[in-house]
């Protein structure tokens, strides 16, 4: 559908990501210089001047599973490890809010508003290093360009590209449940009450007119909710008051990242139904992420004393039992980036993805690249 | 006025698509067929009067000969033309005409597809039969394809391509198929909220442009010579199709409308937004004293649902159905 969406989606996952992981470091007392290193390399490569130009092209949405991959590599773009029931509570954190701010948003301009606040808050995290502060302006200045002249029915196809991305999605979320947003059976609560969005006027009204155009008739109807008078417009430039809250940290000292992983299983009304048939058109996608992935740098791990692990869970016992019992349904299927063993599988793949960037256009020997690229991801 | 009846069961849930419920009645059978798109995938229903026996069926958007797809669907729809009926299915790579059961595939168009994807989307979305033998479908440049329908068989033809609005087609429709009484027949709405009035034919003449206020116009239905169209601003308004004299507006809705129809034998009009409600109004058009009434009658809440797409089940208005965003079922009403 829209071939302007990916941008949103990445920009918008990667700020709930970064919300998630600083709130951990936190929590698990990780030495400020090390969890401020985590933070400014994941952010860099984020904003890495080649990869922001081969997101802002015009395409279409990845696949699940082929946007997991991207933020599996984020993710571990630092001396930071996650291992795999951690990367995906953080996935599963991650894609539940995204899924909440699309939805709630008031009119789908908003989604825009939601976005910067996101890019507020990575300015914040980054404002004492002028060098990746410098690219998350850079970041300001191209959403700008790109997003603010679209009109509403071009931000509704782009919200709807990435409500079918979400469709079907409804685990539950321990903060969602207890704040009241989401009901037990994983979907979200729409309240009929609270503001109406800007340029919408309040339902209740019929206003009849004359052949010349003089109001001859005014009714009022019950609208079956509690709505008030629009709020002011948030600022679409690269400073101002968002005035929507969506898309700010939810996470702090007081409200943690809830480790505990609420009984997703057979109890949940819906399942993402996985598609377990081949894809033919993997291998193009394959290519569009190699180019991706070619702009994501792998950062050097350093010596291994840097390195640490950041667990999503209370207890390590809760991360393995974690990982054990999570639902088929649920898993993501992506290809494993094991850390903490495969290096050297990791490098490979590194390589291979450079090389994919380097090859350019489609040639016959890249199409059996293709193959092994994919046969060695299944496999890992 | 309306309680809740048994839902339906549907295999995927509904994705968020303006108009994205269809229905047809078939008397003869007792049976109505139901259609409501999933990503890349039509569900299809068929359900017996008598409430006992349910048939599904899974169309997917592809050319002919190519094994899969991963093509969007954007709506699908019947549509009823004297001598047939069909339907209408609209993706990002094209049109696909099936026989209203979707047995068969009666129709493929292709779109213009660039090799590599362009800033501006494309896709087909918005269906309408018109008069005896056409069926128009909008497209996101803003163009409009006429295909001429044969009163059976497959010898579809392009006849037309209406090249007026400058966004996205959102919706078309029509009334007055088959009878010469109507000036207007046809109406298209884009995502600017422009509205086109034509009359059909060998060539299509257009009647009347009705300017938007850069408020997209996700549903548009006409009636009585009227346009009657839903907006993203929640607002519905009425208007004189020929002339577009402002008869009515109405405040109607707190978020986006997805959907609107009319039960053309007793002047009710459906409304459904993102907002979870959907509202049951009566029109009441004259077209002698040119005055265009609007009452509100119901309320209904589908709580923490968006709803995308809410029909009549039959020309007076007895019994709805709505669907919603990740919603598996379709719920239906019936009058009290």
């Amino acid at each position: 559908m829209s071939s302007r969406t990916l941008p949103l989606l990445f920009i918008n996952l990667g700020g709930e990501m970064l919300y998630i992981l600083d709130q951990r470091l936190r929590a698990q007392n990780i030495p400020a210089d090390k969890a401020k290193k985590v933070m400014n390399d994941i952010i860099t490569t984020m904003f890495n001047k080649k990869f922001l130009e081969e997101l802002f092209k015009p395409q279409e949405l990845y696949s699940k599973k082929a946007l997991r991959t991207v933020f599996d590599r984020l993710a571990h773009a630092s001396i930071m490890r996650l291992n795999q029931a951690s990367m995906d509570k953080l996935y599963d954190l991650m894609t539940m809010a995204f899924k909440y701010q699309v939805l709630l948003c008031l009119r789908p301009k908003d989604i825009l508003l939601v976005s910067f606040n996101h890019m507020d808050a990575i300015k914040d995290f980054v404002k004492d290093t002028p060098s990746i502060l410098s690219l998350v302006d850079e970041t300001y200045r191209q959403l700008i360009e790109m997003y603010t002249s679209l009109s509403h029915g071009e931000f509704q196809l782009i919200r709807q590209t990435l409500l079918i991305f979400f469709q079907d999605m409804h685990i539950r979320v321990s903060i969602f449940l207890k704040d009241k947003v989401q009901n037990s059976n994983g979907r979200f609560v729409l309240p009929t009450s609270g503001p109406v969005p800007h340029g919408t006027q309040v339902p209740g009204l019929i206003r009849m007119f004359s052949c010349t155009g003089e109001e001859v008739t005014r009714l009022q109807f019950n609208n079956g909710g509690n709505y008030t008078a629009g709020l002011r417009e948030g600022s679409f430039e690269m400073f101002g008051d968002r005035v929507t809250k969506l898309g700010t940290n939810m996470y702090s000292v007081s409200r943690p990242v809830e480790t505990h992983m609420s009984g997703t299983s057979k109890s949940s009304a819906q399942h993402t139904k996985v598609n377990t048939a081949p894809n033919p058109l993997a291998k193009e996608e394959l290519n569009l992420l190699a180019k991706l992935m070619g702009g994501l740098e792998v950062q050097k791990t350093g010596n291994a004393d840097s390195g640490f692990r950041v667990n999503l869970f209370a207890t390590d016992e809760e991360e393995e039992e974690a990982l054990i019992t999570r639902p088929d349904e649920l898993s993501y299927g992506v290809i494993n980036i094991q850390a903490t063993k495969d290096h050297q599988a990791n490098a490979e793949l590194a390589k291979i993805m450079g090389e994919f960037t380097e090859s350019g256009h489609q040639s016959p020997s890249a199409s059996s690249k293709g193959d092994d690229l994919l046969a060695m991801m299944d496999g890992l | 006025m309306y309680h809740k009846e048994k839902s339906i069961q549907i295999k995927n849930s509904a994705s968020a698509l303006y108009n994205n419920l269809s229905v047809l009645r078939i008397a003869p059978r007792r049976l109505t067929y139901f259609t409501v798109v999933h990503a890349n995938v039509v569900n299809m229903v068929s359900a017996s009067w008598d409430g006992l026996n349910y048939s599904h069926r899974q169309l997917q958007s592809k050319e002919p000969n190519v094994a899969t797809s991963t093509s969007l669907i954007m709506q699908a729809a019947f549509c009823v033309l004297p001598s047939r009926e069909l339907l209408v299915i609209t993706s990002q790579k094209g049109i696909q005409m099936y026989e209203s059961d979707g047995s068969i595939m009666v129709y493929w168009h292709a779109l213009d597809t660039p090799e590599t994807p362009s800033a501006q989307a494309v896709f087909a979305r918005g269906i309408s039969a018109v008069w005896e033998n056409y069926i128009c479908v909008g497209v996101s440049s803003g163009s409009i394809l006429v295909f001429d329908v044969p009163s059976k068989g497959s010898n579809i033809t392009l006849s037309e391509v209406l090249e007026e609005h400058k966004e996205s087609i959102t919706d078309i429709a029509s009334e007055c198929s088959g009878s010469q009484q109507c000036i207007a027949d046809l109406v298209s709405a884009d995502d600017g909220g422009n509205l086109c009035v034509w009359k059909s034919g060998e060539e299509f003449q257009l009647l009347n442009k009705i300017p938007g206020f850069d408020m997209s116009c996700s549903s548009v239905k006409l009636w009585k010579g009227t346009v009657v169209a839903g907006y993203g601003t929640g607002q519905i308004r009425l208007y004189e199709a020929v002339t577009g004299i402002l008869h009515a507006e109405v405040n109607a809705h707190a978020r986006w409308i997805y959907s609107l129809d009319i039960a053309p034998f007793s002047g009710l009009l459906l409304s459904a937004a993102e907002d979870s409600l959907v509202r049951v109004w009566h029109l009441t058009v004259s077209q002698e004293t040119n005055s265009v009434e609007v009452a509100h009658l119901h309320n209904e809440c589908v709580t923490d649902t968006q709803i995308c797409g809410a029909r009549f089940c039959d020309g007076d208005g007895y019994a709805f159905a709505v669907t919603g965003y990740d919603l598996s079922e379709i719920i239906r009403y019936t009058q009290t």
